[in-house]
C-alpha cells in the first residue's frame, strides 16, 4: 500500500471529498484521510442543505456565488450522482421589528457584494409560500439561491474522486503533523506515516488540535446542533427556508420529506457528552419552531433526528489558507456551520490555491488563518 | 470501531446477476443491484449506502431490511456480515406527529 502522494488531505467530509476531486482533476494524486469510519461523517451529512448567498457575511459571498454560477447547476451530470439541486430561491423569515432590522443589514451588505437579493413584507412572502403563518411579518428573498442533497452531494464528490484514483482511507485519525527541513511532509496516525508535498487540514473543529502539532491554532469552537426530517408529504414548496436569527432552516427534498434544523439556545451550554448524540429536548423545540412558521405540517410525522458538530469559527467565517510558517500546509476549516452550499466554490479554490497558490475568486486574504487579533 | 478502511482495495468489479432487480428495501424500493452497484462506487459501510441510496431511510428505519442490506453488502465485500457496523438508530423510535413530539414538557436539554 503506497503511503505517497502529492497530497494529503486530512479530512473526508465534503470539503476534503471536493478538494480531492479538483485536485485530481488537475492530475494531482490524492490521498484522503478520514478519522471516523464513514465518508462525509461530520456536518457534511448532518446539515439542512441550503445552497445560499443570502445571510453570509460578505466575505463568503464571491466564492459561494462563483461556486452556484459555475459549479452546482451541472454537479449531478459532473458527479454522476444526483444532488438534488434545486434553485428555487430562500426566504429569511422575521416575525418581528428586530428581526427586520437583521435581515436589512444583511440585505444591504449582500446588494453591495452585487447579489440579487430583496426585502419583501408579509404578504409578498406569502404569495411566494402559501403555507407561511401571518406570524412571519417580511423577509428576505434571494430568488438565485436553493437547497440540494448533502449526503449524495458529499459521497458523489467522494465516488468521483475515488474513480479519478484519489486514495480514501477511513478510521486513520490524524495523531500530528511532522516537518522535514522546514517543509511539511509527513502526516502521523494512530496506525501509519503518510507522506505529502502538500497537507491540507480540512477536518472540522478536529483541525484545531492536529494544526496544534506544528504550532498553529485557529479560534474555534465545537457547537452542537439537530437536524429531523418528516416522512415524505405531498408537494408543498422549493424554496429553501431560514430565519432572521438563523434558529430554523430547511426545505422540502426532492424525496418529500421535510429536512428542518434548529437550535434551542443552550447548545453552547450543553453538556458534552463526546458524541453527537442529540439532546432530548431539541427535536421537540425544533417542531415548535416548525409548527409557528407551518401550522399546516402539525400532522407531519418526524421519522428521524440526529446531531452534529459544527466548527464555529471565531468571527464565523472559514479559513481557507496557506500557513506561512509550514510551507505546503494548507487550511479548510472553521466553516462554522455553513459549509455545505459553499463547498463547491471552495473545493474549486482549493485546488487552486494548492496547485496554483491563488484563488479563483479575488478576496483570499479575507480567509487568512492569521487574521485574529485580540480586540485591545 | 474505526478500523482502518482503504476504500482503493480491489473488490472485484460489478457483475450484473440476474435477481439484481428484486426490491430490498421496500419503503424507499431500492433493489439489490442498485446496492451491489453503491458498493462498487465505494459504499463500503452500511451508513454510507443509507446516505447515498435511502435504502433503511424511510418509515420503518431499516428495521425490516438491515439484515438483508447487510448481507448483501457482505458478500459484496467478500467479508463476514458480522464485521459490518450497523447504522445508527435514531430517535424517536417510531413516527411522531409534530404536534405531539412538540408537546414535550420536560426541560429542554
Amino acid at each position: 500500500m503506497k503511503h505517497t502522494a502529492e497530497a494529503v488531505i486530512i479530512g473526508g467530509g465534503i470539503i476534503g471529498c471536493a478538494s480531492a476531486y479538483y485536485l485530481a482533476k488537475k492530475g494531482c494524486s490524492v490521498i484522503v484521510l478520514e478519522g471516523s469510519d464513514y465518508i462525509g461523517n461530520g456536518g457534511s451529512s448532518r446539515n439542512g442543505g441550503g445552497v445560499r448567498q443570502s445571510g453570509r457575511d460578505p466575505r463568503e459571498i464571491p466564492m459561494v456565488m462563483w461556486g452556484i454560477q459555475n459549479v452546482w447547476p451541472t454537479l449531478s451530470e459532473e458527479l454522476g450522482v444526483d444532488v438534488e439541486y434545486t434553485q428555487k430561491g430562500n426566504l429569511r423569515l422575521g416575525k418581528t421589528p428586530a428581526h427586520l432590522k437583521i435581515l436589512e443589514g444583511l440585505t444591504e451588505r449582500a446588494k453591495a457584494c452585487g447579489l440579487g437579493v430583496e426585502m419583501i413584507d408579509g404578504d409578498e412572502v406569502r404569495k411566494i409560500n402559501p403555507y407561511l403563518s401571518e406570524e412571519v411579518i417580511g423577509a428576505s428573498f434571494c430568488p438565485t439561491d436553493g437547497h440540494a442533497n448533502p449526503l449524495t452531494a458529499t459521497l458523489g464528490y467522494y465516488k468521483r474522486a475515488r474513480e479519478l484514483g484519489v486514495r480514501f482511507i477511513t478510521g486513520e485519525k490524524v495523531l500530528k503533523l511532522l516537518t522535514v527541513k522546514g517543509k511539511i511532509r509527513k502526516v502521523v496516525t494512530e496506525n501509519n506515516t503518510y507522506e505529502g508535498e502538500k497537507v491540507l487540514v480540512a477536518a472540522g473543529y478536529e483541525s484545531r488540535k492536529i494544526t496544534e502539532s506544528v504550532g498553529i491554532d485557529i479560534p474555534m469552537q465545537k457547537v452542537k446542533l439537530t437536524c429531523l426530517v418528516t416522512e415524505a408529504q405531498p408537494f408543498m414548496f422549493e424554496q429553501m427556508l431560514g430565519t432572521a436569527e438563523a434558529d430554523f432552516y430547511g426545505h422540502q427534498s426532492s424525496h418529500g420529506s421535510f429536512v428542518f434544523g434548529g437550535s434551542t439556545g443552550l447548545e453552547p451550554c450543553e453538556k458534552d457528552n463526546g458524541h453527537g448524540i442529540s439532546q432530548s429536548g431539541s427535536a421537540s423545540c425544533i417542531c415548535r419552531g416548525i409548527m409557528k412558521y407551518f401550522p399546516a405540517l402539525k400532522d407531519a410525522k418526524i421519522v428521524r433526528e440526529w446531531s452534529g458538530f459544527i466548527d464555529e469559527c471565531a468571527d464565523k467565517v472559514p479559513v481557507i489558507s496557506p500557513v506561512e510558517e509550514v510551507p505546503g500546509l494548507y487550511l479548510a476549516c472553521g466553516f462554522t456551520g455553513h459549509g455545505f452550499g459553499i463547498a463547491p466554490g471552495a473545493g474549486v479554490n482549493i485546488a487552486e490555491m494548492m496547485t496554483e497558490g491563488n484563488f479563483t475568486v479575488d478576496n483570499m486574504e479575507d480567509f487568512r488563518y492569521d487574521r485574529f487579533k485580540a480586540k485591545i | 470501531m474505526n478500523r482502518v478502511n482503504d476504500r482503493s482495495r480491489d473488490i472485484g468489479p460489478f457483475v450484473p446477476a440476474g435477481d439484481d432487480d428484486m426490491v430490498i428495501c421496500r419503503c424507499e424500493e431500492i433493489t439489490k443491484g442498485e446496492i451491489r452497484k453503491a458498493v462498487h462506487e465505494g459504499m463500503y459501510t452500511i451508513t454510507e449506502l443509507r446516505r447515498y441510496l435511502r435504502c433503511g431511510m424511510g418509515l420503518c428505519q431499516g428495521q425490516t431490511c438491515s439484515r438483508l442490506v447487510k448481507g448483501i453488502v457482505a458478500k459484496e465485500l467478500k467479508v463476514s456480515p458480522a464485521q459490518l457496523e450497523p447504522a445508527a438508530a435514531r430517535a424517536p423510535m417510531r413516527p411522531t406527529e409534530m404536534r405531539i413530539l412538540g408537546h414535550e414538557e420536560g426541560v429542554c436539554r
